[in-house]
């Protein structure tokens, strides 16, 4: 019984006990605010990591992700003084999800691994942010517009509400829906999936535009929180999300994943972070044991996972 | 190898397990005793016991999961028993690493290709045992030259230099066995090797054996296909659930007793050639043509008949199911389905004008290995279980899948269970259970029962002449020259990308058909 609950979601045992330790050997640990802190934490990583897991699924990665929330960042920051706050996110929005047809269209079209085409598009539209705000920060001068960042419903954050219902959505999406199973199937065997009359490419497409919707709505919560946008927002995002996703499950080759581990390793991140901080732990020792710890989560996970018989020895 | 010789050799032969009489004293080079294997949860292997003499090939028979490929593993050092002791020539040894079994002379050559696609294939050959100068520096002259020699011996007609990445399946498959030439070998296990090779490629490989044999070297090989047995063996073993069931002399036995060794049953191996009333022309084809794949392709299809479709390895017949269905495109040439002229540009117009095609390899292009029994099932048609915002109706993909498992009698201990985990006749019956679900009125198998064993390729012959009686028109692409004229009403003979003639089920023999697909 331990063992299957340890095959289909390990990475929430994990969070369980990082949650007993912090919660015993951290004094604020175990505090309302604190929860709401770390959901709110958890919440920009939490939207990207959601598209991620779809694309991962997929057998894709999306690297541009990083980027894409600063573009998102700045366009919805840089352009509600000229069309007003509404307009200005859509722009943002936008901006993210036809940087997906982008990346996903390349992908298809030319055929060239998504790493690779994404790996462009993240140095491409860095250059672009850069292009756009001339290096410059720029501070949201509507106030609403960063009370939002901070505002609660029913004393949950604003920010972690939205992340909760599109992690709900997305997990529908994933599990009940064409769209989610096919994702499965392209991902498990694409060569399946075009026999099976599958439209293989305008699928990847779609999921590629997910992720960049996500990205950039992860940009605009992130401007929220902060008032303001820099060129440099997003920086390590792409990595960090990575992270979150292969925790929570998600094969690096595509095929199999799915929302509730993707969930867990967001909030694994950010307890360990939360935690380690509230222990006054060094940060850049915080970057070690998170290395450590990515590691030896898949190593644990492998080794209960895989019919580890047919394996070759190395 | 002519019957005659085959019996002479048993006349050496002595009923108990030494071979004491015979002008060629026959030892046994290889003992495997009461090896027991197991996996978690799984018994792979439970007492086995085997020898094998110096000079003989020994066919290993069995069923899919009978623990054939296991033995010869642990045999050859990637798996190490439980229990049980490995004697080569009178001594106990360990094989620690395939390295270990090469050296001390016992070599694999694998059913799956294990090549390195961007190396060389002298590189190949060699891999792990290159020949080196001073400082490690790699040897090239020498292992060029050693290469020249061991693709002369096989009669290869390709270059050592040239990669292996470039040459068609069935060359791949002569530098795997080549590698078994590297080492002077005690030991030589083909698995499955004649899988992906042409019949002349195949008469080289029988031919390469028989030499082996001539230099004593000792053969397993394991196999399917009961005429290559017939006329390559010496002796069959028979597994069966992991365990050792007997070792015939080929000579004294035949198909019935070692399939009945098999499957601890006998098989009624005729599909069952009742012929069903043949309804009106389904699918009509006239003049297809991609150059260089195949030209002039024209026949006919009608509801409630098997049409098979022979020929060698490239002579087109996967490309033409290929092109009915959407895969390829033909430069030239109509497709007519019920009468009517249609265009196929993808698989999803084939899939709605009702074609279905199974594919080759079910595991590369049929189904999705980590996806369940169901979700395999209804992947063609999720439009049609679900709603107009692509909610999926899970209840009714289940009936989809419960009506065919009930039909196929697919074996799974639930629908949940994941392909991956199902033994090859089951999974190919997914795949034909689910092109059936989508309702097609053509359907195209292409080798339906490769790499399935005898029990389960019976009961897919069953399946289909039962699917032609109830109306299907089905198109049967095989290599097998038994299994296209045991289930087929008519059968099409295609040499060079060309139909060269047709025949009737009936009253077609194997001469008739290896004339028509030879020129």
């Amino acid at each position: 019984m331990v063992k299957r609950i340890l095959l289909v979601q390990p990475i929430w045992l994990f969070v369980i006990a990082c949650f007993v330790v912090f919660s015993i050997s951290a004094e604020h640990f175990f505090d309302a605010d604190n929860f709401r802190n770390i959901l709110m934490q958890a919440s920009t990583i939490g939207l990207i990591a959601l598209g991620m897991t779809f694309v991962m699924i997929n057998g894709n990665i999306d690297l541009s992700v990083g980027s894409v929330v600063a573009l998102s960042a700045s366009l919805a920051v840089g352009l509600q003084d000229s069309i007003g706050v509404p307009a200005a996110v859509i722009c943002a929005l936008a901006s993210g999800v036809l940087l997906g047809v982008f990346n996903g269209v390349i992908t298809w079209k030319t055929g060239v691994d998504a790493f690779i085409v994404t790996l462009g598009a993240m140095i491409g539209i860095r250059g672009l942010v850069f292009l756009y705000t001339q290096e410059q920060s720029f501070y949201a001068s509507d106030f609403a517009y960063s009370d939002f960042g901070f505002s609660t419903v029913f004393t949950i954050p604003t920010l972690a509400i939205i992340f909760i219902v599109c992690a709900i959505v997305m997990h529908f999406v994933l599990n009940q829906t064409v769209h989610g199973r096919n994702t499965y199937a392209v991902g498990g065997n694409r060569e399946a999936a075009v026999n099976a009359g599958i439209r293989v490419g305008p699928h990847m497409v779609y999921n590629f535009m997910i992720v960049g919707f996500f990205a950039a709505l992860a940009g605009v919560t992130l401007s929220t929180q902060m008032g303001a946008s820099t060129p440099n927002l997003g920086r390590d995002f792409e990595l960090w999300t990575i992270t979150a996703v292969v925790l929570g499950g998600t094969r690096l080759t595509g095929g199999a994943g799915n929302i509730i581990g993707t969930v867990g390793g967001v909030i694994a991140i950010s307890i360990l972070r939360n935690g380690m901080n509230l222990l006054q732990v060094p940060s850049f020792y915080v970057l070690v044991i998170m290395g450590s710890i990515l590691i030896t989560v898949l190593y644990i996970d492998k080794r209960l996972t895989t019919t580890g018989k047919l394996e070759l020895q190395l | 190898m002519s019957s005659d010789s085959n019996g002479k050799k048993v006349a050496d032969f002595d009923v108990t397990d030494e071979f004491s009489s015979g002008a060629i004293n026959k030892k046994a080079v290889l003992t495997l005793t009461n090896i027991t294997k197991t996996f978690p949860a799984v018994v792979a292997l439970s007492n086995v016991n085997l020898s094998i003499y110096s000079g003989e090939v020994h066919a290993l028979m069995g069923e899919n999961g009978a623990g054939k490929s296991t033995l010869m593993k642990v045999l050859a050092g990637t798996h190490q028993p439980n229990e049980g002791d490995i004697h080569l020539e009178g001594e106990k040894v360990v094989m620690a690493s395939p390295l270990a079994a090469k050296l001390k002379g016992v070599v694999l050559v694998h059913q799956e290709l294990s090549l390195a696609p961007d190396l060389s294939v002298a590189e190949n050959i060699f891999l792990g045992s290159l020949p080196t100068k001073l400082f490690g520096r790699v040897d090239w002259d020498k292992l060029f030259e050693d290469t020249d020699h061991i693709l002369t011996r096989l009669k290869c007609n390709f270059k050592s230099k040239t990669l292996v990445g470039k040459l068609p399946i069935a060359k791949k498959q002569m530098v795997e066995i080549a590698r078994a030439l590297v080492f002077t070998p005690k030991v030589v296990v083909f698995d499955e090797p004649t899988a992906s090779l042409s019949d002349t490629e195949k008469v080289v490989l029988f031919d390469v054996i028989n030499e082996l044999r001539n230099q004593d070297v000792a053969i397993v090989y394991i196999s399917h296909r009961m005429d290559e047995i017939f006329h390559l063996s010496d002796r069959v073993s028979v597994l069966r659930d992991g365990e050792y069931r007997d070792t015939l002399f080929t000579a004294d036995t035949n198909e019935d007793q070692v399939t009945q060794l098999m499957i601890g049953r006998s098989l009624d191996n005729k599909a069952g050639q009742e012929k069903c009333e043949t309804g009106e022309t389904r699918l009509e084809v006239k003049n297809l043509t991609i150059p260089s794949l195949f030209e002039d392709i024209s026949f006919k299809l009608r509801a409630g008949e098997v049409v098979g479709m022979y020929g060698l390895i490239g002579a087109g017949r996967t490309e033409i199911a290929e092109t009915l269905f959407g895969l390829r495109e033909a430069s030239s040439g109509d497709i007519l389905l019920n009468g009517e002229k249609v265009e196929i540009s993808a698989p999803q117009d084939a899939i709605a004008k009702g074609l279905a095609l199974v594919p080759e390899n079910r595991k590369e292009q049929g189904l999705v290995l980590g996806m369940n029994c169901k979700d395999n099932t209804t992947m063609p048609q999720l439009s049609n279980v679900s709603s107009l915002l692509g909610w999926l109706d899970s209840k009714q993909e289940l009936e989809i899948y419960n009506k065919y498992e009930k039909m196929l009698e697919i074996k799974t201990p639930h629908w949940s269970q994941k392909v991956g985990n199902l033994s090859g006749g089951n999974q190919q019956k997914i795949v034909i259970g689910k092109w059936l679900s989508t309702n097609p009125q053509v359907l195209i198998l292409d080798e339906p029962t490769r790499g399935i064993d005898v029990g389960s390729k019976a009961e897919i012959h069953r399946l289909i002449r039962e699917l032609a009686k109830s109306g299907y028109a089905v198109l049967v692409i095989s290599s097998e020259m038994p299994e296209v004229i045991g289930v087929s009403d008519r059968v099409i003979a295609l040499y060079d990308g060309r139909i060269t003639a047709e025949f009737d089920g009936a009253t077609l023999t194997e001469d008739q058909l290896v004339q028509a697909i030879t020129a």
